[in-house]
């Protein structure tokens, strides 16, 4: 038994392509202006733009497409819920397409559904794509560094970047130690995932004490490994890695931009030129 | 008593991090044995105990407990974790209860048992690991000595009352008396409660004092099984796996390369302590 095999979202695949070399920066950036538009964008045609571009660079990427599946297969659920709330509770009125006892679905409802569920499958595989293609590490980098001009507002970016790369860093290694204190339970006998609801929360308690005492032991270790490197915040920090935003990466957000802006104009005058 | 047939085990299929773990590992161990697993960090050793107990499913190949496999359709996986007890590396992580018997008693309580019976298995699990129930049973886990934490896991494991028992690295991290403990703690089970024991670790003392036979992995695939003198022979083969002899065998070896005569697969302090005084001997008499 393997848990948290779904997991993907989080998950960098370490691999040399244009887009993985783009500045964090850029992919940031990006990815905000792609869910901004998602939400704003009313067409279908819109949505289709969105979706030849994400594919685009996830192919760039060179992320196998098996994959990135693999990281929606969590939301499915959620999608057929969300689907099925609009198909069968949507707006009353429009043209009624076949009727299920008081239930009547409507072509405006079921269109209205689709619109929804690609707009949401959407939303996640640009979070997923993007979280794929930029390490925690440049993702936090890239963070700060957008961030540094609200420091002027009080915004602690420097602390929050470290904060997140921390948690980031931790993610896995809480993961891998849930699994085997998982497994330790497992072995004397504890079942997770069989008894009633109760029941189940009760089971936890085993897997969580240990976890926390754990994540508590290793926070502290942590705080002195680097108080014994001298860490004191982000003043006069210096980097290893400078952030570069070279011609390529003007080359990506003007196309990102121009998808965006395409996706956004109505169909309707497209058709009026 | 358990056997595997042609097991193979792949980690993360289908995800850029697929790595195969064991590839055709078949063994058997049987009742009453007590068989070491040595090979370098990452040679598959805790993946393959983990199939032993059904926590994890072979990607091909079968575990059977005796003779029977442990992922057919009509097999208890709670039994088959009940009889083969397992107690992972760094077990002391799995302490979460509020009292030492009460941690001791999860186990037992798990299989059904009530509190009264299984607070009785946890008193004579704490007594097996050398833990007085009266003195430790109502402390905290957490506020007991590192080598005292890990035998209230084991005890936690014992009190299952398992017919096998795998220990990974039971030792690692204790300081020498603990490690002294713990090993004479584990040859005592075997020797009264007649449990058959599976022991990982990188302490080829350790398993030259303790195991009869000893499993050699290398990067997944099981590459020596066999008595524990005969593995230790071949000391060019060992390095070349990252591992070595126990230190009393290299003393020995050492010794007959100066040109005292000992036997030179010699395995515990009292066997070397017989040889060389056997070659004391030997070469008085050549000399006189």
């Amino acid at each position: 038994m393997e848990f948290f095999r779904g997991l993907v979202l989080g998950q960098y695949v370490p691999v040399d392509s244009a887009i993985h070399r783009l500045d964090p920066r850029t992919k940031i950036l990006a990815t905000l202006l792609l869910l901004t538009v998602m939400f704003a964008v009313r067409e279908f045609a819109g949505l289709a733009i969105l979706t030849v571009l994400l594919v685009a660079v996830a192919l760039a990427a060179r992320i196998a497409p098996a994959y990135l599946l693999r990281g929606l297969r969590p939301l499915f659920w959620l999608l057929v819920f969300a689907v099925v709330l609009q198909v069968f509770f949507g707006e009353p009125g429009g043209h009624p397409m076949f009727r299920w006892g008081p239930v009547v679905v409507t072509r405006e409802n079921l269109a209205q559904a689709a619109f929804y569920g690609w707009r949401l499958l959407l939303l996640v595989l640009s979070t997923t794509v993007m979280t794929l293609v930029t390490s925690p590490m440049e993702f936090t980098d890239g963070l700060e560094r957008l961030l540094r001009p609200f420091q002027r507002v009080g915004v602690p970016a420097h602390d929050l970047a470290m904060m997140m790369t921390i948690a980031l860093r931790f993610i896995p290694t809480l993961l891998e130690e849930a699994e085997k204190i998982m497994k330790a339970q497992m072995a004397r006998g504890a079942e997770f995932t069989r008894g009633s609801l109760p029941a189940r929360a009760r089971a936890l308690i085993p897997l969580l004490v240990p976890l926390f005492v754990g994540a508590f032991r290793r926070a502290d270790a942590l705080a002195i490994a680097m108080e014994a490197r001298c860490y004191r915040g982000g003043e006069n920090r210096t980097r290893m890695h400078m952030l570069r935003f070279g011609p390529q990466d003007l080359v990506a957000v003007t196309v990102v931009a121009a998808a965006a802006a395409f996706a956004l104009i109505p169909p309707a005058a497209w058709r009026g030129h | 008593m358990i056997r595997c047939e042609h097991l193979t085990y792949v980690y993360g299929r289908g995800t850029p991090f697929e790595a195969t773990a064991l590839t055709d590992v078949s063994l058997a161990i049987s009742t009453g044995e007590v068989v070491g697993i040595i090979g370098a960090t990452g040679s598959g050793k805790s993946t393959l105990v983990q199939h032993f107990n059904g926590l994890l499913r072979p990607t091909s190949g079968r575990v059977l407990l005796d003779d029977v496999d442990i992922h057919g359709p009509r097999v208890d996986r709670r039994r088959i974790r009940q009889q083969i007890g397992l107690l992972f590396q760094d077990p002391e992580q799995q302490l979460f209860e509020e009292t030492v018997v009460a941690d001791v008693a999860f186990g037992p309580r798990n299989l059904g048992l009530s509190d009264d019976d299984a607070r009785a298995r946890a008193r004579r699990a704490l007594e097996l690991v050398g833990l007085p129930p009266d003195r430790f049973g109502p402390r905290s886990p957490f506020e007991l000595s590192g080598g005292e934490m890990r035998r209230a896991a084991i005890a936690g494991v014992l009190a299952m009352e398992p017919r096998m028992l795998i220990l990974d690295e039971p030792a690692a991290g204790l300081d020498p008396q603990g490690r002294r403990d713990i090993l004479e703690h584990v040859r005592r089970l075997h020797r009264d409660g007649a449990l058959t024991i599976v022991l990982i670790t990188h302490s080829m003392d350790a398993v030259a004092q303790l195991c009869e036979r000893l499993l050699v992995l290398d990067q997944g695939r099981l590459v020596a099984d066999g008595p524990t003198r005969a593995v230790f022979a071949d000391l060019s083969r060992l390095t070349a796996l990252g591992l070595g002899l126990p230190q009393v065998t290299l003393l020995a070896r050492r010794l007959g390369e100066r040109g005292l005569p000992v036997r030179r697969d010699v395995l515990t302090i009292e066997e070397a302590r017989v040889a060389i005084l056997e070659a004391l001997a030997v070469r008085g008499r050549g000399v006189l």
